[in-house]
């Protein structure tokens, strides 16, 4: 074994440049491999990642690559897979960056060794550490998106629970995406913390931007109203689309609370409501009230 | 064992409620309430409860049952300056006080009272519309 490996050290020490050249070749031949950037970067991170392999390779003991003699080597695949991930590279074109090593070592290989079976060997080993580090970066890239994901949720909920004064003692609550728990949380927590700083007596909760309404979204919406009524404020529904009005009929929801069809409607309730009045200027005629 | 103070403003009483409430303690308030009440000739009653962090089923029952009482005795209760917290916990518990009307804060509840007592719609329970 520890001959094996010095055979792969003294590769890579001989035919360093060598080996950088096919290997970056390789990868621009491959056609899914995005190095359309074949420039100084990916140049770079190859040569960064044979010198790492030379000195990991050297010092280690196992051939496991999570242990600690090659901390270095996955810092290094850590850094290269978050590059790819936010210049928009896929899995593919990230982890062809370590596979393509695989075809000039082989030739390398081939030609220094003589004997088949130990060549077998040779590929092997080889093989099964790209495999391993390939494999890792996958993971790493898996993680980053992952990371951004999140991130993204996390910010898609703060953005998406504005509480607007229509006027004064008025709220709108204008509901965007889909209602899960932890938004209904979110929402109800800012919709009466607005309602005890403006002393607002009537909010608009708009489901204008809500997909769909089942029945989980409706006892969201329910607990929503009726903790906003505790705190003294009477709640309108407004938003509600052709389609969502059927589907709260067929499912048999009962959410006791005044709905409008528009926004627009709504406002002019809660005006009537709260003793004030709408009138056209330019048409004498009165707004036309339910 | 100390009692909670009932304040009479024009044809309205107003409880606060600053305690932790317990079974004596509430039993105590209706009995004292009911007889405010009938005494004064109270129209409404005002149960502010915005110095409290906890509420739970208990005093939810109790504010729902002094509601009652009051209404056969033909007066209107407004629950008063609920905290947020208290709100969703209330929610989340289920208690959504149906048989109460709330107000946020003692002005506003007075001036629901008001309203209320001038248009003389103390049987009409539902509220909106």
């Amino acid at each position: 074994m520890a001959e094996n490996e010095s055979l792969l050290l003294t590769l890579i020490d001989r035919h360093q440049s060598a080996l950088l050249d096919g290997w970056l070749d390789c990868m621009t031949r491959s056609p899914r491999s995005g190095a359309l950037r074949r420039d100084g970067e990916t140049r770079e991170q190859a040569k960064r990642f044979l010198e790492q392999l030379r000195r990991s390779v050297q010092y280690q003991q196992s051939a496991d690559i999570y242990a600690q003699d090659w901390a270095p080597m996955r810092e290094l695949l850590e850094e290269v897979s978050r590059a790819r991930v936010t210049q928009g590279f896929t899995p593919t074109e990230t982890a062809t960056f370590v596979f393509s090593l695989k075809e000039p070592l082989f030739q390398l290989l081939r030609r220094e060794v003589d004997s088949a079976d130990r060549l077998a060997d040779e590929i092997w080993i080889a093989t099964r550490l790209l495999d391993a580090l390939g494999l890792y970066t996958i993971e790493c890239f898996a993680k980053t998106r992952e990371e951004l994901i999140g991130r993204q949720q996390q910010e898609l909920l703060e953005l998406s629970t504005p509480v607007v004064e229509l006027w004064e003692g008025i709220l709108a609550l204008p509901l965007i995406g889909t209602l899960d728990s932890a938004r209904t949380q979110i929402v109800m927590e800012s919709l009466l913390e607005s309602i005890v700083e403006s002393g607002a007596e009537i909010a608009i909760i708009d489901i204008t931007g809500v997909p769909t309404v089942d029945t989980l979204v409706a006892q969201h919406l329910i607990k929503t109203i009726s903790a906003a009524r505790l705190m003294g404020a009477d709640c309108i529904l407004s938003g509600i689309r052709p389609q969502i009005a059927q589907t709260i009929v067929h499912l048999g929801l009962e959410l006791n609370v005044v709905s409008k069809a528009t926004m627009a409607d709504a406002l002019a309730l809660a005006l009537r409501r709260s003793g004030r009045s709408i009138e056209n200027r330019a048409a004498p005629k009165p707004r036309q009230g339910e | 064992m100390s009692e909670i103070p009932i304040l009479r403003i024009g044809d309205c009483l107003l409880v606060s409620i600053q305690v932790d409430m317990h079974d004596r303690l509430a039993m105590a308030l209706q009995d004292d309430l009911t007889q405010r009440i009938v005494q004064d000739r109270a129209r409404g009653v005002m149960i502010d409860i915005s110095a409290l962090e906890i509420v739970d089923s208990f005093i939810g029952r109790m504010l729902n049952n002094i509601a009652a009482m009051s209404r056969v005795l033909d007066a209107v209760t407004v629950v008063v300056g609920m905290r947020p917290a208290v709100a969703i916990t209330l929610v989340e518990l289920g208690l959504t006080l149906t048989g109460v009307r709330t107000a946020l804060n003692v002005d506003k509840g007075l001036a629901m009272i008001r309203n209320i007592i001038d248009r003389g719609e103390q049987y009409d329970e539902r509220r909106g519309g």
